[in-house]
Protein backbone atom coordinates (compact mmCIF):
# COMPACT_ATOMS: atom_id res chain seq x y z
CA UNK A 1 0.00 0.00 0.00
CA UNK A 2 1.78 2.95 -1.11
CA UNK A 3 0.28 5.90 1.23
CA UNK A 4 0.57 9.85 0.64
CA UNK A 5 -0.15 11.77 3.87
CA UNK A 6 -0.33 15.85 4.23
CA UNK A 7 0.59 17.78 6.63
CA UNK A 8 0.49 21.87 7.57
CA UNK A 9 2.49 23.38 9.85
CA UNK A 10 0.69 26.17 12.35
CA UNK A 11 0.60 28.54 14.47
CA UNK A 12 0.13 26.77 17.84
CA UNK A 13 -3.45 26.03 18.58
CA UNK A 14 -2.83 27.79 21.95
CA UNK A 15 -1.58 30.75 20.69
CA UNK A 16 -3.25 34.05 20.05
CA UNK A 17 -3.13 34.08 16.07
CA UNK A 18 -3.19 37.13 13.88
CA UNK A 19 -2.29 38.43 10.38
CA UNK A 20 0.77 39.83 9.07
CA UNK A 21 0.29 43.75 8.72
CA UNK A 22 1.99 44.30 5.46
CA UNK A 23 0.54 41.04 3.31
CA UNK A 24 -2.81 40.08 5.51
CA UNK A 25 -1.48 36.47 5.35
CA UNK A 26 -1.11 34.32 8.64
CA UNK A 27 1.40 35.94 10.77
CA UNK A 28 3.67 32.48 11.40
CA UNK A 29 6.43 34.99 12.77
CA UNK A 30 5.54 36.08 16.12
CA UNK A 31 4.14 32.36 17.22
CA UNK A 32 5.50 28.72 17.96
CA UNK A 33 5.12 26.72 14.90
CA UNK A 34 3.46 23.17 15.18
CA UNK A 35 2.05 19.85 13.25
CA UNK A 36 -1.48 20.77 12.77
CA UNK A 37 -2.85 18.97 15.87
CA UNK A 38 -5.91 17.11 13.09
CA UNK A 39 -3.02 16.41 10.81
CA UNK A 40 -1.57 13.92 13.74
CA UNK A 41 -4.63 11.92 13.20
CA UNK A 42 -3.86 12.05 9.65
CA UNK A 43 -0.57 10.35 10.48
CA UNK A 44 -1.37 8.25 12.83
CA UNK A 45 -4.34 6.47 9.88
CA UNK A 46 -1.57 6.15 7.49
CA UNK A 47 0.77 4.04 10.01
CA UNK A 48 -2.26 1.95 11.11
CA UNK A 49 -3.21 1.23 7.40
CA UNK A 50 0.81 0.34 6.96
CA UNK A 51 0.68 -1.66 10.03
CA UNK A 52 -2.30 -3.60 8.65
CA UNK A 53 -1.52 -4.33 5.18
CA UNK A 54 2.51 -3.28 4.64
CA UNK A 55 3.71 -0.33 2.31
CA UNK A 56 5.23 3.17 2.78
CA UNK A 57 4.39 6.57 3.95
CA UNK A 58 5.73 9.53 2.52
CA UNK A 59 4.77 12.72 4.00
CA UNK A 60 3.16 15.54 1.75
CA UNK A 61 4.03 19.39 3.02
CA UNK A 62 3.82 22.59 1.33
CA UNK A 63 5.27 25.66 3.41
CA UNK A 64 8.17 28.04 3.85
CA UNK A 65 11.57 26.50 5.41
CA UNK A 66 10.56 25.56 9.20
CA UNK A 67 8.06 23.59 8.33
CA UNK A 68 10.97 20.82 8.07
CA UNK A 69 10.18 20.42 11.96
CA UNK A 70 6.48 19.22 11.02
CA UNK A 71 7.82 16.97 8.42
CA UNK A 72 10.44 15.34 11.18
CA UNK A 73 8.03 14.99 13.40
CA UNK A 74 5.81 12.91 11.40
CA UNK A 75 8.97 11.20 9.99
CA UNK A 76 9.43 10.30 14.25
CA UNK A 77 5.73 8.97 14.20
CA UNK A 78 6.82 6.10 11.81
CA UNK A 79 6.45 7.92 8.38
CA UNK A 80 8.88 6.42 5.95
CA UNK A 81 9.83 9.32 3.80
CA UNK A 82 8.93 12.97 2.92
CA UNK A 83 8.51 15.70 0.17
CA UNK A 84 8.90 19.39 1.64
CA UNK A 85 7.32 21.99 -1.57
CA UNK A 86 9.03 24.98 -0.50
CA UNK A 87 9.57 28.11 -2.48
CA UNK A 88 8.85 31.39 -1.32
CA UNK A 89 6.40 32.08 -4.36
CA UNK A 90 4.00 29.68 -2.52
CA UNK A 91 3.56 32.52 0.05
CA UNK A 92 0.42 32.82 0.56
CA UNK A 93 -1.07 30.90 -1.45
CA UNK A 94 -5.21 30.00 -1.23
CA UNK A 95 -6.73 26.60 -0.34
CA UNK A 96 -7.50 26.62 -4.07
CA UNK A 97 -3.60 27.15 -5.48
CA UNK A 98 -2.80 25.02 -2.56
CA UNK A 99 -4.15 21.93 -3.52
CA UNK A 100 -3.31 22.22 -6.97
CA UNK A 101 0.13 22.35 -6.07
CA UNK A 102 -0.21 19.23 -3.60
CA UNK A 103 -1.94 17.61 -5.89
CA UNK A 104 1.07 18.00 -8.94
CA UNK A 105 3.44 16.58 -6.39
CA UNK A 106 1.05 13.62 -5.14
CA UNK A 107 0.30 12.38 -7.98
CA UNK A 108 4.24 12.62 -9.03
CA UNK A 109 4.25 9.60 -6.02
CA UNK A 110 1.68 7.16 -7.49
CA UNK A 111 -0.38 7.05 -4.31
CA UNK A 112 -2.93 4.43 -3.75
CA UNK A 113 -4.21 6.21 -0.73
CA UNK A 114 -3.97 9.59 -0.23
CA UNK A 115 -4.98 10.76 3.75
CA UNK A 116 -5.45 14.27 4.79
CA UNK A 117 -7.37 15.89 7.75
CA UNK A 118 -10.20 17.41 8.78
CA UNK A 119 -9.10 21.07 8.76
CA UNK A 120 -5.59 23.10 9.69
CA UNK A 121 -6.52 25.02 12.85
CA UNK A 122 -5.01 28.29 10.95
CA UNK A 123 -7.60 28.11 8.73
CA UNK A 124 -10.22 26.29 8.89
CA UNK A 125 -11.62 25.76 5.89
CA UNK A 126 -12.25 21.85 5.84
CA UNK A 127 -11.66 21.30 1.86
CA UNK A 128 -8.33 19.99 1.18
CA UNK A 129 -9.47 16.63 1.11
CA UNK A 130 -11.92 17.90 -1.75
CA UNK A 131 -10.25 19.35 -3.43
CA UNK A 132 -7.64 16.88 -3.76
CA UNK A 133 -10.03 13.81 -4.89
CA UNK A 134 -11.29 17.17 -7.21
CA UNK A 135 -7.70 18.11 -8.33
CA UNK A 136 -6.06 14.24 -8.39
CA UNK A 137 -9.75 13.12 -10.18
CA UNK A 138 -10.45 10.74 -6.82
CA UNK A 139 -13.20 8.97 -4.76
CA UNK A 140 -13.57 11.86 -2.13
CA UNK A 141 -13.74 10.15 1.35
CA UNK A 142 -13.71 12.78 3.41
CA UNK A 143 -15.01 13.38 7.07
CA UNK A 144 -14.11 9.93 7.92
CA UNK A 145 -14.24 8.46 11.43
CA UNK A 146 -13.22 5.05 11.00
CA UNK A 147 -11.47 3.39 7.78
CA UNK A 148 -11.10 0.06 6.65
CA UNK A 149 -8.98 -0.47 3.92
CA UNK A 150 -9.39 -4.61 1.76
CA UNK A 151 -6.08 -4.73 -0.19
CA UNK A 152 -7.65 -8.23 -1.45
CA UNK A 153 -10.77 -6.41 -2.75
CA UNK A 154 -8.89 -3.28 -4.17
CA UNK A 155 -11.76 -1.20 -1.89
CA UNK A 156 -11.47 1.41 1.21
CA UNK A 157 -14.54 1.80 3.33
CA UNK A 158 -15.48 4.41 5.40
CA UNK A 159 -18.09 5.56 8.43
CA UNK A 160 -18.22 9.61 7.02
CA UNK A 161 -19.91 11.60 10.01
CA UNK A 162 -22.98 13.06 9.50
CA UNK A 163 -25.35 15.25 11.88
CA UNK A 164 -27.18 11.98 13.20
CA UNK A 165 -25.13 8.96 12.68
CA UNK A 166 -22.67 8.15 10.07
CA UNK A 167 -22.80 7.64 6.00
CA UNK A 168 -21.37 4.21 5.30
CA UNK A 169 -19.07 5.22 1.95
CA UNK A 170 -17.03 2.88 -0.33
CA UNK A 171 -14.70 3.46 -3.16
CA UNK A 172 -11.92 1.66 -5.19
CA UNK A 173 -8.66 2.28 -5.16
CA UNK A 174 -6.64 4.77 -5.15
CA UNK A 175 -8.67 7.41 -3.15
CA UNK A 176 -8.36 10.13 -1.35
CA UNK A 177 -9.57 9.58 2.63
CA UNK A 178 -9.87 12.59 4.98
CA UNK A 179 -9.87 11.37 8.55
CA UNK A 180 -11.92 13.52 11.99
CA UNK A 181 -10.11 13.99 15.12
CA UNK A 182 -11.43 10.81 17.20
CA UNK A 183 -10.68 8.04 14.45
CA UNK A 184 -7.45 7.27 16.34
CA UNK A 185 -5.05 7.94 19.39
CA UNK A 186 -2.08 9.42 17.84
CA UNK A 187 1.32 8.07 18.75
CA UNK A 188 3.65 10.01 20.80
CA UNK A 189 7.37 9.76 18.54
CA UNK A 190 9.70 7.56 20.31
CA UNK A 191 13.64 8.41 21.56
CA UNK A 192 14.46 5.34 18.99
CA UNK A 193 11.79 7.23 16.03
CA UNK A 194 13.28 10.84 16.54
CA UNK A 195 17.13 9.16 15.83
CA UNK A 196 15.55 7.27 13.46
CA UNK A 197 14.25 10.22 11.67
CA UNK A 198 17.07 12.09 10.84
CA UNK A 199 18.50 9.84 8.48
CA UNK A 200 14.81 9.45 6.62
CA UNK A 201 14.81 10.56 3.20
CA UNK A 202 13.63 14.07 2.58
CA UNK A 203 13.12 15.15 -0.70
CA UNK A 204 12.91 19.07 -1.46
CA UNK A 205 11.04 20.92 -4.00
CA UNK A 206 10.81 24.28 -5.58
CA UNK A 207 7.78 25.60 -7.32
CA UNK A 208 10.30 24.89 -10.64
CA UNK A 209 11.14 21.43 -9.59
CA UNK A 210 7.88 20.92 -8.96
CA UNK A 211 6.64 22.13 -12.79
CA UNK A 212 4.45 24.79 -11.05
CA UNK A 213 3.20 27.66 -13.08
CA UNK A 214 4.69 30.90 -10.43
CA UNK A 215 1.26 32.83 -11.60
CA UNK A 216 -0.87 30.81 -10.47
CA UNK A 217 0.53 30.24 -6.91
CA UNK A 218 1.09 32.32 -4.38
CA UNK A 219 -0.21 35.44 -3.35
CA UNK A 220 -0.29 36.54 -7.37
CA UNK A 221 -2.05 33.49 -8.22
CA UNK A 222 -4.88 33.64 -5.20
CA UNK A 223 -8.27 33.63 -6.35
CA UNK A 224 -9.55 35.96 -3.52
CA UNK A 225 -7.69 38.58 -1.75
CA UNK A 226 -8.41 39.96 2.30
CA UNK A 227 -9.80 43.62 1.64
CA UNK A 228 -9.33 44.92 5.47
CA UNK A 229 -8.88 43.13 8.91
CA UNK A 230 -9.02 44.60 12.38
CA UNK A 231 -9.09 43.01 15.65
CA UNK A 232 -12.55 42.01 17.08
CA UNK A 233 -14.12 44.14 19.74
CA UNK A 234 -13.29 42.08 22.64
CA UNK A 235 -16.19 40.58 24.46
CA UNK A 236 -16.03 42.08 28.27
CA UNK A 237 -17.30 40.13 30.90
CA UNK A 238 -20.68 41.06 32.21
CA UNK A 239 -22.13 40.07 35.69
CA UNK A 240 -20.94 37.17 37.98
CA UNK A 241 -22.85 35.79 40.46
CA UNK A 242 -21.99 33.58 43.49
CA UNK A 243 -24.44 30.87 43.68
CA UNK A 244 -26.21 31.43 47.52
CA UNK A 245 -28.92 28.42 46.89
CA UNK A 246 -30.84 30.53 44.39
CA UNK A 247 -28.28 30.44 41.37
CA UNK A 248 -30.50 28.83 38.63
CA UNK A 249 -33.90 31.22 39.53
CA UNK A 250 -30.93 34.05 39.03
CA UNK A 251 -30.04 32.58 35.71
CA UNK A 252 -33.76 32.61 35.24
CA UNK A 253 -34.86 36.29 36.25
CA UNK A 254 -31.43 37.54 33.73
CA UNK A 255 -32.96 35.22 30.70
CA UNK A 256 -36.32 36.80 31.48
CA UNK A 257 -35.05 40.80 31.43
CA UNK A 258 -33.22 39.63 28.55
CA UNK A 259 -35.85 38.79 26.92
CA UNK A 260 -34.85 35.53 26.01
CA UNK A 261 -37.17 33.41 27.79
CA UNK B 1 -30.70 41.77 -12.82
CA UNK B 2 -28.19 38.93 -12.83
CA UNK B 3 -28.72 35.88 -11.17
CA UNK B 4 -27.49 34.97 -7.98
CA UNK B 5 -27.15 31.10 -7.46
CA UNK B 6 -28.61 29.57 -3.99
CA UNK B 7 -27.62 25.80 -3.17
CA UNK B 8 -31.08 24.51 -1.24
CA UNK B 9 -29.38 22.95 1.66
CA UNK B 10 -32.41 20.13 2.89
CA UNK B 11 -32.84 16.63 4.40
CA UNK B 12 -34.88 14.61 1.67
CA UNK B 13 -36.37 17.24 0.37
CA UNK B 14 -37.14 19.04 3.69
CA UNK B 15 -35.60 22.84 3.53
CA UNK B 16 -33.36 23.95 6.34
CA UNK B 17 -33.64 27.53 7.45
CA UNK B 18 -30.29 28.28 6.30
CA UNK B 19 -31.85 27.80 2.98
CA UNK B 20 -34.47 31.27 3.31
CA UNK B 21 -31.24 32.74 5.10
CA UNK B 22 -29.36 31.94 1.57
CA UNK B 23 -32.65 33.43 -0.53
CA UNK B 24 -32.34 36.11 1.97
CA UNK B 25 -29.46 37.21 1.38
CA UNK B 26 -29.16 36.37 -2.08
CA UNK B 27 -32.42 39.45 -3.02
CA UNK B 28 -29.69 41.72 -1.76
CA UNK B 29 -27.03 41.16 -4.39
CA UNK B 30 -29.42 40.09 -7.24
CA UNK B 31 -31.99 37.96 -8.57
CA UNK B 32 -32.25 34.91 -6.58
CA UNK B 33 -31.90 31.20 -8.02
CA UNK B 34 -32.71 28.35 -5.91
CA UNK B 35 -30.80 25.12 -7.14
CA UNK B 36 -31.98 22.03 -5.69
CA UNK B 37 -30.24 18.85 -6.36
CA UNK B 38 -31.89 15.59 -4.76
CA UNK B 39 -32.92 12.09 -5.11
CA UNK B 40 -36.32 11.47 -7.40
CA UNK B 41 -39.68 12.80 -5.68
CA UNK B 42 -37.65 15.40 -2.88
CA UNK B 43 -38.19 18.76 -4.49
CA UNK B 44 -41.86 18.64 -3.90
CA UNK B 45 -41.37 19.32 -0.46
CA UNK B 46 -39.33 22.11 -0.97
CA UNK B 47 -41.14 23.72 -3.58
CA UNK B 48 -43.54 25.82 -1.35
CA UNK B 49 -40.64 27.01 1.21
CA UNK B 50 -38.34 28.39 -1.88
CA UNK B 51 -41.71 30.32 -3.45
CA UNK B 52 -42.28 31.80 0.05
CA UNK B 53 -38.42 32.72 0.54
CA UNK B 54 -38.29 34.59 -2.74
CA UNK B 55 -36.51 32.34 -5.37
CA UNK B 56 -37.19 33.72 -8.51
CA UNK B 57 -36.23 30.65 -10.27
CA UNK B 58 -35.60 27.34 -9.23
CA UNK B 59 -33.01 25.10 -10.94
CA UNK B 60 -34.46 21.79 -10.21
CA UNK B 61 -31.93 18.05 -10.74
CA UNK B 62 -33.92 15.09 -9.37
CA UNK B 63 -31.65 11.79 -9.60
CA UNK B 64 -30.83 8.78 -7.84
CA UNK B 65 -26.89 9.59 -8.76
CA UNK B 66 -27.06 12.90 -6.38
CA UNK B 67 -28.23 11.60 -3.39
CA UNK B 68 -26.05 8.10 -3.81
CA UNK B 69 -22.24 9.24 -4.18
CA UNK B 70 -20.25 11.96 -2.51
CA UNK B 71 -18.93 15.35 -3.68
CA UNK B 72 -19.15 14.70 -7.02
CA UNK B 73 -22.11 14.44 -8.26
CA UNK B 74 -23.71 17.88 -6.63
CA UNK B 75 -20.47 19.69 -7.48
CA UNK B 76 -20.57 18.70 -11.52
CA UNK B 77 -24.26 19.72 -11.55
CA UNK B 78 -23.44 23.24 -9.71
CA UNK B 79 -20.57 23.64 -11.80
CA UNK B 80 -22.42 22.99 -14.89
CA UNK B 81 -24.73 25.96 -13.72
CA UNK B 82 -22.96 28.09 -12.92
CA UNK B 83 -20.88 27.73 -16.64
CA UNK B 84 -24.36 28.38 -17.85
CA UNK B 85 -26.08 30.99 -15.96
CA UNK B 86 -22.80 33.13 -15.35
CA UNK B 87 -24.25 34.22 -12.05
CA UNK B 88 -22.85 36.78 -9.76
CA UNK B 89 -22.11 34.39 -6.86
CA UNK B 90 -23.04 31.27 -5.80
CA UNK B 91 -23.78 31.36 -2.60
CA UNK B 92 -23.86 27.93 -0.40
CA UNK B 93 -24.36 26.81 3.45
CA UNK B 94 -21.73 26.11 5.83
CA UNK B 95 -22.01 22.76 6.20
CA UNK B 96 -20.11 19.44 5.84
CA UNK B 97 -21.10 18.52 2.93
CA UNK B 98 -21.99 21.91 0.93
CA UNK B 99 -18.67 23.57 1.84
CA UNK B 100 -16.46 20.44 0.54
CA UNK B 101 -19.13 20.93 -2.77
CA UNK B 102 -18.60 24.58 -3.10
CA UNK B 103 -14.64 23.98 -3.15
CA UNK B 104 -15.00 21.57 -5.69
CA UNK B 105 -17.40 23.69 -7.39
CA UNK B 106 -14.89 26.75 -7.29
CA UNK B 107 -12.19 24.42 -8.50
CA UNK B 108 -13.99 23.23 -11.42
CA UNK B 109 -15.13 26.88 -12.20
CA UNK B 110 -11.68 28.52 -11.15
CA UNK B 111 -13.25 30.69 -9.69
CA UNK B 112 -12.39 32.19 -6.24
CA UNK B 113 -13.95 30.88 -2.55
CA UNK B 114 -14.75 31.67 0.65
CA UNK B 115 -15.22 30.42 3.81
CA UNK B 116 -17.11 31.05 6.49
CA UNK B 117 -18.93 34.21 5.40
CA UNK B 118 -20.78 36.07 8.42
CA UNK B 119 -22.03 39.19 6.11
CA UNK B 120 -21.78 39.57 2.07
CA UNK B 121 -22.51 43.19 0.66
CA UNK B 122 -24.29 44.12 -2.35
CA UNK B 123 -20.52 44.60 -3.88
CA UNK B 124 -19.67 41.28 -3.03
CA UNK B 125 -17.48 42.29 -0.20
CA UNK B 126 -17.34 39.23 2.61
CA UNK B 127 -17.07 39.65 6.24
CA UNK B 128 -15.52 36.94 7.87
CA UNK B 129 -14.59 35.89 11.88
CA UNK B 130 -11.38 33.99 11.57
CA UNK B 131 -9.18 32.88 14.41
CA UNK B 132 -12.03 31.60 16.07
CA UNK B 133 -13.39 35.17 15.46
CA UNK B 134 -10.73 37.29 17.24
CA UNK B 135 -10.12 38.78 13.89
CA UNK B 136 -12.69 40.18 11.04
CA UNK B 137 -11.46 40.07 7.80
CA UNK B 138 -13.31 41.52 4.74
CA UNK B 139 -12.00 39.98 1.58
CA UNK B 140 -13.28 39.48 -1.90
CA UNK B 141 -13.29 37.36 -4.75
CA UNK B 142 -11.13 37.94 -7.45
CA UNK B 143 -11.24 35.49 -10.26
CA UNK B 144 -14.29 33.55 -11.94
CA UNK B 145 -17.97 33.79 -9.69
CA UNK B 146 -17.40 34.18 -6.45
CA UNK B 147 -18.10 31.01 -4.28
CA UNK B 148 -19.10 32.17 -0.86
CA UNK B 149 -19.95 30.00 1.83
CA UNK B 150 -22.35 31.17 4.40
CA UNK B 151 -22.48 30.70 8.41
CA UNK B 152 -26.06 29.56 9.49
CA UNK B 153 -27.68 32.55 11.40
CA UNK B 154 -26.10 34.92 9.89
CA UNK B 155 -29.08 36.69 8.25
CA UNK B 156 -32.37 37.27 9.19
CA UNK B 157 -34.64 35.35 7.22
CA UNK B 158 -37.53 37.59 5.85
CA UNK B 159 -40.32 35.99 3.48
CA UNK B 160 -41.14 37.42 0.13
CA UNK B 161 -43.41 35.29 -1.77
CA UNK B 162 -42.72 34.13 -5.48
CA UNK B 163 -43.71 32.39 -8.49
CA UNK B 164 -40.70 30.93 -9.12
CA UNK B 165 -40.08 29.35 -12.85
CA UNK B 166 -39.01 26.02 -12.73
CA UNK B 167 -35.87 24.88 -15.18
CA UNK B 168 -35.87 21.00 -14.80
CA UNK B 169 -31.61 20.11 -15.68
CA UNK B 170 -30.92 17.04 -17.49
CA UNK B 171 -28.57 15.14 -14.86
CA UNK B 172 -25.80 13.44 -16.52
CA UNK B 173 -23.14 12.32 -14.04
CA UNK B 174 -20.09 11.36 -15.37
CA UNK B 175 -18.30 8.06 -14.24
CA UNK B 176 -15.63 10.01 -12.09
CA UNK B 177 -17.86 11.65 -9.86
CA UNK B 178 -19.22 8.47 -8.72
CA UNK B 179 -16.28 7.35 -6.77
CA UNK B 180 -17.30 7.36 -3.35
CA UNK B 181 -20.76 5.69 -3.16
CA UNK B 182 -22.82 5.56 -0.34
CA UNK B 183 -24.10 2.13 0.61
CA UNK B 184 -25.59 2.96 3.68
CA UNK B 185 -27.13 5.59 5.57
CA UNK B 186 -26.74 5.02 9.53
CA UNK B 187 -29.14 7.13 12.48
CA UNK B 188 -27.31 6.52 15.90
CA UNK B 189 -28.82 9.48 17.44
CA UNK B 190 -32.20 11.21 16.78
CA UNK B 191 -32.69 13.57 19.29
CA UNK B 192 -35.70 15.81 17.55
CA UNK B 193 -33.48 18.91 18.59
CA UNK B 194 -32.83 21.49 16.20
CA UNK B 195 -29.50 21.10 14.45
CA UNK B 196 -26.30 22.85 16.56
CA UNK B 197 -25.65 24.99 13.88
CA UNK B 198 -28.59 26.92 13.18
CA UNK B 199 -30.60 26.68 16.48
CA UNK B 200 -31.25 30.10 18.19
CA UNK B 201 -30.47 28.51 21.55
CA UNK B 202 -27.51 26.32 22.61
CA UNK B 203 -26.45 24.66 25.44
CA UNK B 204 -23.61 22.58 26.16
CA UNK B 205 -22.03 20.58 28.90
CA UNK B 206 -18.39 20.04 29.23
CA UNK B 207 -15.96 18.50 31.66
CA UNK B 208 -17.81 19.80 35.05
CA UNK B 209 -20.46 17.27 34.28
CA UNK B 210 -18.11 14.17 35.07
CA UNK B 211 -19.77 11.88 33.59
CA UNK B 212 -22.00 10.90 30.26
CA UNK B 213 -25.03 10.41 32.63
CA UNK B 214 -25.34 13.83 33.63
CA UNK B 215 -25.71 15.00 30.29
CA UNK B 216 -29.27 14.34 30.43
CA UNK B 217 -29.37 18.00 33.30
CA UNK B 218 -28.07 19.53 29.56
CA UNK B 219 -30.72 17.97 27.79
CA UNK B 220 -33.46 19.16 29.82
CA UNK B 221 -32.89 22.48 30.22
CA UNK B 222 -32.08 22.20 26.45
CA UNK B 223 -35.55 20.80 25.92
CA UNK B 224 -37.67 23.65 28.19
CA UNK B 225 -35.90 26.52 25.77
CA UNK B 226 -35.77 24.08 22.70
CA UNK B 227 -32.22 24.17 22.50
CA UNK B 228 -29.66 22.12 21.10
CA UNK B 229 -27.14 20.38 23.02
CA UNK B 230 -23.78 20.89 22.76
CA UNK B 231 -20.37 19.69 24.19
CA UNK B 232 -16.64 21.16 24.56
CA UNK B 233 -14.23 18.77 23.08
CA UNK B 234 -13.22 17.56 26.39
CA UNK B 235 -16.55 15.83 27.17
CA UNK B 236 -16.76 14.22 23.35
CA UNK B 237 -13.04 12.80 24.11
CA UNK B 238 -14.20 11.23 27.12
CA UNK B 239 -16.98 10.05 25.41
CA UNK B 240 -19.65 11.31 27.12
CA UNK B 241 -21.64 12.97 24.38
CA UNK B 242 -21.02 12.20 20.23
CA UNK B 243 -18.70 14.08 18.21
CA UNK B 244 -21.06 15.83 15.80
CA UNK B 245 -22.18 17.71 18.84
CA UNK B 246 -18.53 19.02 19.29
CA UNK B 247 -18.24 23.31 19.64
CA UNK B 248 -15.26 24.49 19.20
CA UNK B 249 -11.97 25.34 17.27
CA UNK B 250 -12.17 21.35 15.75
CA UNK B 251 -15.87 20.85 15.90
CA UNK B 252 -18.70 23.25 15.53
CA UNK B 253 -18.88 26.77 15.36
CA UNK B 254 -22.07 28.23 16.57
CA UNK B 255 -23.49 31.81 16.78
CA UNK B 256 -26.99 31.49 18.44
CA UNK B 257 -28.67 33.99 20.15
CA UNK B 258 -28.13 32.19 23.41
CA UNK B 259 -25.47 29.77 24.72
CA UNK B 260 -25.12 28.08 28.01
CA UNK B 261 -22.08 26.96 28.89
CA UNK B 262 -22.26 24.09 31.64
CA UNK B 263 -19.38 23.22 33.46
CA UNK B 264 -17.29 24.23 30.48
CA UNK B 265 -14.02 26.34 31.77
CA UNK B 266 -13.98 27.89 28.02
CA UNK B 267 -10.47 27.67 26.91
CA UNK B 268 -9.62 28.69 23.36
CA UNK B 269 -10.21 26.03 22.07
CA UNK B 270 -14.14 26.16 22.75
CA UNK B 271 -14.31 30.10 22.91
CA UNK B 272 -13.25 29.60 18.95
CA UNK B 273 -16.70 27.76 18.60
CA UNK B 274 -19.13 29.88 20.05
CA UNK B 275 -17.84 33.44 21.18
CA UNK B 276 -19.54 35.35 18.66
CA UNK B 277 -22.85 34.11 20.08
CA UNK B 278 -24.92 36.95 20.70
CA UNK B 279 -25.24 36.65 24.67
CA UNK B 280 -23.43 33.78 26.48
CA UNK B 281 -24.61 32.02 30.36
CA UNK B 282 -21.73 30.26 31.86
CA UNK B 283 -22.35 28.28 35.14
CA UNK B 284 -18.86 26.89 36.65
CA UNK B 285 -18.10 26.14 40.36
CA UNK B 286 -14.32 27.32 39.12
CA UNK B 287 -14.28 31.52 39.85
CA UNK B 288 -11.34 31.61 37.55
CA UNK B 289 -12.52 29.65 34.92
CA UNK B 290 -11.85 31.94 31.30
CA UNK B 291 -15.39 31.33 30.29
CA UNK B 292 -16.47 34.52 33.00
CA UNK B 293 -13.87 36.54 31.32
CA UNK B 294 -16.47 36.77 28.21
CA UNK B 295 -19.94 35.52 29.37
CA UNK B 296 -22.87 38.08 29.96
CA UNK B 297 -23.67 36.43 32.61
CA UNK B 298 -21.60 34.30 35.17
CA UNK B 299 -23.51 31.91 37.68
CA UNK B 300 -20.28 30.58 39.96
CA UNK B 301 -21.29 27.27 41.63
CA UNK B 302 -22.65 23.18 41.46
CA UNK B 303 -24.03 22.74 37.81
CA UNK B 304 -25.97 19.96 39.80
CA UNK B 305 -27.96 22.46 41.94
CA UNK B 306 -28.07 25.26 39.55
CA UNK B 307 -28.95 23.78 36.25
CA UNK B 308 -32.00 21.92 37.68
CA UNK B 309 -33.41 25.23 39.57
CA UNK B 310 -33.05 26.83 36.24
CA UNK B 311 -34.90 24.05 34.00
CA UNK B 312 -37.41 24.50 36.46
CA UNK B 313 -37.71 27.95 37.11
CA UNK B 314 -38.09 28.24 33.28
CA UNK B 315 -40.49 25.33 33.10
CA UNK B 316 -42.55 27.35 35.75
CA UNK B 317 -42.75 30.59 33.97
CA UNK B 318 -44.00 29.09 30.90
CA UNK B 319 -46.54 27.35 32.65
CA UNK B 320 -47.22 30.85 34.42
Amino acid sequence: MNIVVTVKQVPDTWAEKKLDAADKTVDRKSVDNVMNEMDEYGVEEALKIKEAHGGEVTVVTMGPAKAVETIRKALSMGADKAVHLTDDSLHGSDALATSAALAKVISTLSPDIVITSSEASDARGGVIGALLAERLGLPQLTQARKVTVDPGASKVTIERLADNGYALVEASLPVVVGVVEKINQPRYPSFKGIMAAKKKPLTTLSAADAGLDGAAVGLAGAASAVVTSESAPPRSSGTIVKDEGDGGTKVAEFLAAQKLI
Amino acid sequence: MAEVLVLVEHADGEPKKVTAELLTLARTLGEPSAVFLGAPGTYAKAKEYLAQYGAAKVYVAESDDIASYIGGPVAEVLAKLVAEASPVAVLVAATADSREVAARVAAKTESGLIWDATALSADLVATQGIFGGSTIVTSKVTKGVPVVVVRPNSTAPEAAPSTPAEQIVDVVISEAAKGAKIVDRVVEAKSGRPDLTEAQVVVSGGRGLGAAEHFTLVEKLADTLGAAVGASRAATDAGWYPHQNQVGQTGKTVSPQLYIAVGISGAIQHRAGMQTSKTIVAVNKDPEAPIFEFADYGLVGDLFNVVPQLTEAIEKRKAG
